[in-house]
């Protein structure tokens, strides 16, 4: 296999990747890929890196296995519990590793965009932790949706901005961090969210989330004896699905599923599935696959999974997807809350809304992998976030809000 | 090809976003008949990062129309501009057919074409297509491109060279830092330098084009079309800068 050396010097995955912003940001790239290379060679910078993953963010996560909700898919699921990090997310380290680099490089001030939050959180957190300034960009309309969220950044000490141009989502903030980017690159680090974005920001993530895979893999091998026959993760940007699959990429043997958000239905034309539902373009620095109209206009990407609502994904997977070493399937909303509920009554586990597609994911092929196999299939499944930030949405969906009754003092008791 | 007259005076490009307005393309006379020796016509996209608020809102006003680059063509294409026209656009309206879209540009009467997220890294595929459309491909530098690569930009741009005058979008402050940049590109090539970004004032065209060939005003321009200025209005106010530039520009080095 030579995935694992992708990309090549200049970020390209095959077609995909590559570097297409503006040449006022080439020189910070080329720096910042010249820190980040350093950065992986220096023991120093690695041993910080693992000792905040360590001591302060709960890493390595657990491989549980989830006994009663194999019964139920009838496969035995092993859970990567990426929920149980600092922060609720796999995204911490992410934005640990990045931030020590914005550190390393001198620079004082960080910049994130954010959709449901998650993100933001993760970057005010790691950006409080190590005295940087810290400015976050969300969608005025996420900014609504998930007002507890800029509660947090706001306590963590982070400013807010809600963007009010475009779609007022995701892919606008994400403008809005490049233009700031643009303007500010001497003294501010770019905290890019996924493993997407112009090179080196998709090989760099992957890297820093990368550790999931590795520990997924080692935890199997001392649980099991063997690896998994399967490895299921949800895509939006694509960042924890990359994270826990890259290290099984030359494991043969081991099928990866990526579970991309399908809205409605991708025949509906309302979902957020770039890959099964879109076609190739040029988007935030990358060429990947993207959701866009005939002549080039990008389309508003649907999904009730705030993170996955986002219309490209990261061009490795792209990649991945072209090589046939990765399968991309779509699951939609009724299926991700249904596989959410299943988790939360068999396992005691509210999952985020995102990770359900994954679950969701891993209920669809488990059939089918057992037919080929001829014997119950071992999945992995990424388990990249706690639910606490979905309740009021999952709530709603489930119409258990309006069940609290009123309590009229004397009349109940 | 998108030959800049040598006119001696300092050139003026003015910018406007494609099918902004049902009129739009009689602001594009209004530039002719006020001094452009050329315009820029931004073909609108949804995700325009390297544009300020203005220019932003301007894309959007277009793209709520309906436009599309190829009424957009199909428009520019009927009228008879007499002056060099440039296409302004992001890659992800370029890049599945480069060489179609190069022809159409083409046969619209647009033989220039400028793409701010493609850096020269990138840009092989898209100069070959437009080569051999006789479109000019027209390369960006900005102020914190390093000396050799500012070389190899102005070495691979072809019609002119783009200067961006200073780190920030369309519409920002513009930055004297810009005229260094001027100055170190026109020793490395013979096309001529344009200074775009941030150009809103009488005293900042004069600036820049003293350092530079010409100036492209985009923003300052576009906020007064937003603001419901008409063509002759808009004709007017290119007229002042025309005037303001010649009046400086009558003593300034060639």
């Amino acid at each position: 296999m030579s995935a694992p050396t992708l990309p090549d010097l200049a970020g390209h995955f095959g077609r995909y990747g590559g570097r297409f912003v503006p040449e006022a940001l080439i020189k910070a790239l080329d720096e910042l890929d010249a820190a980040y290379r350093s950065a992986k060679q220096d023991p120093e910078f690695q041993a910080q890196f693992q000792d905040l993953l360590l001591n302060y963010a709960g890493v390595p996560s657990l491989l549980y296995r989830a006994t009663r909700l194999s019964e139920a898919l009838g496969a035995e699921i092993l859970l990567k519990r990426e929920d149980l990090n600092h922060t609720g997310a796999h995204k911490v380290r992410n934005v640990l590793g990045q931030a020590l680099l914005a550190k390393r490089m001198g620079k004082p001030r960080v910049i994130a965009e954010t959709g449901a939050g998650q993100h933001g959180v993760a970057s005010a957190t790691a950006a409080a932790l190590l005295d940087l300034e810290c400015v976050v960009y969300m969608g005025e309309t996420d900014t609504q949706r998930q007002a507890l969220n800029v509660a947090r950044m706001r306590m963590l000490g982070a400013t807010v901005v809600p963007v009010t141009n475009g779609s007022r989502t995701l892919k606008d903030a994400l403008n809005e961090a490049l233009r700031d980017w643009v303007s500010t690159v001497e003294t501010t680090h770019y905290l890019l969210g996924t493993a997407a974005g112009p090179h080196p920001f998709p090989e760099l993530v992957r890297d820093f989330v990368g550790g999931i895979g590795v520990e997924a893999r080692a935890q199997c091998l001392e649980q099991l004896g063997r690896l998994p026959d399967a490895v299921a993760a949800c895509v939006g940007g694509g960042s924890n699905a990359i994270g826990i699959f890259h290290a099984f990429v030359p494991d043969e043997g081991v099928r990866l599923y990526g579970f991309e958000a399908g809205g409605d239905g991708v025949e509906t034309g309302r979902h957020a599935a770039s890959i099964t539902g879109g076609s190739v373009g040029v988007l935030h620095g990358n060429r990947t696959y993207l959701l866009q109209d005939d002549d080039g206009q990008t389309i508003e990407s649907h999904s009730i999974s705030a993170g996955l609502d986002y219309p490209g994904v990261g061009p490795e997977h792209a990649w991945l997807h072209d090589t046939g070493r990765a399968v991309y399937e779509p699951v939609t909303d009724a299926e991700a809350m249904a596989a959410f509920q299943l988790l939360c009554r068999t396992e005691g586990i509210i999952p985020a809304i995102e990770s359900s597609h994954a679950l969701a994911g891993a209920a669809k092929i488990a059939p089918r992998l057992r037919e080929e196999l001829g014997r119950t299939p071992t999945i992995v499944i990424n388990l990249s976030g706690r639910g606490d930030k979905d309740v009021h949405t999952a709530g709603a969906y489930f119409g258990i809000l309006d069940q609290v009754e009123t309590v009229v003092p004397g009349e109940n008791t | 090809m998108t030959t800049l007259p040598r006119t001696g005076r300092p050139l003026l490009a003015p910018y406007i976003t494609g099918g902004i307005r049902p009129d739009w393309t009689e602001y594009l006379h209004e530039y002719v008949r006020n001094g452009a020796d050329a315009i820029e016509i931004g073909l609108p996209f949804s995700d325009p990062i390297l544009d300020g608020p203005t220019i932003q809102e301007a894309s959007d006003t277009a793209l709520r129309r309906g436009v599309t680059v190829r009424s957009i063509l199909d428009e520019v294409a009927a009228i008879d501009a007499g002056v060099p026209l440039i296409a302004m656009t992001y890659y992800n309206l370029v890049h599945r057919d480069a060489a179609a879209f190069c022809r159409d540009l083409a046969a619209a009467g647009i033989h220039g074409l400028i793409v701010p997220d493609l850096p020269v890294d990138e840009s092989a595929p898209l100069a070959a297509a437009a080569a051999s459309a006789e479109v000019d491909l027209t390369l960006l530098v900005a102020p914190t491109t390093p000396a050799a690569r500012l070389a190899e930009i102005a070495a691979a741009s072809r019609g002119f060279v783009y200067a961006v005058s200073t780190m920030g979008t369309t519409g920002s402050s513009f930055a004297a830092s810009g005229g260094r940049l001027a100055t170190e590109v026109r020793e490395l090539t013979a096309l001529p330098v344009l200074l775009a970004f941030g150009i809103a004032t009488h005293a900042d065209a004069v600036t820049a084009a003293r350092s530079a060939d010409g100036v492209v005003i985009g923003a300052a321009l576009m906020r007064r079309i937003l603001d419901g200025c008409s063509p002759a209005e808009l004709g007017a106010v290119l007229a002042g800068f025309r005037k303001a530039l010649d009046e400086d520009g009558s003593d300034c080095v060639p």
